[in-house]
């Protein structure tokens, strides 16, 4: 029987692995590192987990370690934030490349200087380009979820490429939420048994990353690309039929919530979407006809269903708990790129290094940005800060009237 | 799992997907003949070489073989394979009697054209 419990992100995504049968995780257990795998370590001492913890000398160590065991053929997986993430940036690479399936949860959180452990999105959104899949959690469901549906995802012949779980720090991580948990045989009946393209043992001897011809470098990179576009499809399937067997849908890659009649559109990824939502509806009770369009996943990036949701609306408002300092938040640069930047285009980064974000925020400066739509006609604004109650355009010339 | 049907083809080896992975098995050139990188070329003085093994011993790249009794006084003499060896020197510089000179790869090329 499926039971409703109580409980925190971290552990959400704890008790996931373990339903998963993951057999080994890997951790270095300092901060920025989260309860997830102190929860794992619980599990298995308990004897409610049959894997192997390894405690490791750095975040680098801890998927080198994962990655190693997946290689082996193993289920594995490991959890981290911030500096932790930034620390096993190389190895990201060389697991992906690999084609080797693992599966990572990322508490997504602020990277300092200052010292800051509260949510913000700039490190997940700096694995973009690693070739991991990488989604984003609203709640602490969809984190378990997410994390279950991953591993058959990741390990499908069509994928077999690493996955990333967000969850936002603090915001999910930290927070109780009511999460269903379902029985081990229905997991079992949903998650095949591990597959992946080779295992490094004993007997069959080969090589795994060593020197090849600079062209084959490239076509390995191109197998990676076609792969990332199997994978939206493979993520529809299983959602699907993760419908099926827990009832909750998970076939899109985006969400849409009241997009259809829209005139405005709001965007962005993570947890305050579901403040944005209830923005949205109070906006729509002052008379203007706003959506809320959330990115389940960020990487393979969902451009089709975007441009189906977004291209014909007057302006996108982008969400950005994260910049890319210089220019704009990295939603922004993305959407406005899928988009063509034909609505109305306004990046708000807000909410950085934790900056709480209530949906009456989300309301104000959505009600801005939609006067000066209203007002100039189509613009194109990359960074139009929200902070604590106030606007602020960080450059003059970010501010383009288009026509 | 699928490993064992993993196919080489060319340079590449490929799962029973189509995947293309950045695995190489066990035998010569992964990287493709890497002879062209060579701008120096061992050559074997067999009048020279007392046939000791060291040169086929310290090659790193194993592309010298022993070639037994076919010296002129009946020793065994090394044979390296140019469509490999990269022209590090290692074996010329290991060799005790100077029996291999590293000779410029230009001075082939002269003799071609």
């Amino acid at each position: 029987m499926a039971k409703l419990v109580a409980m925190r992100g971290n552990e959400a995504v704890a008790y996931a692995a373990k339903y998963a049968r993951v057999e080994v995780v890997a951790a270095y257990p300092i901060t920025p590192q989260t309860i997830i795998v102190e929860k794992i370590d619980e599990l298995i001492s308990k004897g409610e987990m049959d894997a192997e913890m390894i405690h490791v000398e750095s975040e680098h160590s801890a998927l080198a370690a994962t990655y190693g065991a997946a290689s082996g053929g193993v289920r594995a997986f490991t959890a981290t934030s911030s500096h932790g993430l930034m620390y096993m940036y190389e190895v990201l690479w060389w697991t992906a490349g690999s084609r080797i399936p693992v599966v990572m949860a990322v508490v997504t959180r602020a990277i300092g200087p200052p010292w800051n452990i509260h949510v913000s999105h700039e490190d997940i959104l700096a694995t973009r380009d690693t070739g991991w899949l990488v989604s984003m959690a609203e709640n602490n469901q969809e984190a378990f979820d997410l994390t279950i549906q991953m591993f058959r995802i990741t390990e499908d012949p069509r994928v077999y490429l690493p996955g990333i779980i967000g969850l936002d720090g603090f915001i999910l991580s930290h927070t109780v939420e009511p999460v269903e948990l379902p029985d081990q045989e229905t997991v079992d009946e949903f998650l095949p048994p591990r597959r992946q393209p080779y295992i490094m043992e004993p007997g069959e001897p080969k090589a795994m990353g060593n020197l090849v011809p600079d062209e084959y470098f490239e076509e390995l990179r191109m197998d990676m690309q076609q792969s990332m576009e199997n994978a939206v499809r493979v993520i529809r399937e299983v959602g699907k039929e993760y419908a099926k067997y827990f009832g909750r849908d998970y076939s899109s890659l985006i969400e849409c919530y009241k997009c259809s009649d829209a005139d405005y559109i709001v965007a962005g990824t993570g947890s305050w979407m579901g403040d944005a939502k209830i923005a949205a509806d109070k906006l729509r009770e002052k008379g203007y006809r706003v959506g809320v369009m959330r990115l389940r996943w960020i990487r393979p990036f969902p451009w089709r269903d975007v441009r189906e949701a977004a291209m014909s609306k007057k302006a996108v408002i982008v969400m950005d708990r994260s910049l890319s300092t210089g220019h704009a938040g990295p939603l922004f640069l993305e959407l406005s790129s899928a988009l063509e930047a034909k609505p109305s285009m306004i990046g708000v980064p807000a909410g950085i290094g934790g900056v709480d974000i209530s949906y009456d925020d989300i309301a104000l400066f959505t009600e801005k940005a939609i006067q000066l739509v209203e007002e100039r006609g189509r613009v194109y604004i990359p960074a139009m800060w929200y902070h604590l109650g106030k606007i602020f355009p960080t450059y003059p010339s970010s501010d383009v009237k288009l026509d | 799992m699928s490993e064992s049907r993993s196919r080489r083809s060319g340079l590449a080896v490929v799962d029973p997907g189509g995947h293309k992975l950045p695995l190489s098995l066990a035998g010569p050139g992964a990287m493709g003949k890497t002879g062209y990188w060579r701008t120096q070329r061992p050559v074997v003085n067999v009048e020279k070489c007392t046939g000791c093994y060291l040169c086929w011993l310290y090659c790193p790249d194993n592309v010298i073989e022993m070639v037994p009794g076919k010296g002129p006084r009946g020793q065994d003499i090394p044979v390296i394979d140019y469509e490999y060896c990269k022209g590090c020197g290692v074996c010329a510089a290991a060799c005790p009697v100077k029996a291999i000179d590293m000779v410029d790869e230009s001075k082939f090329l002269e003799k071609k054209g």
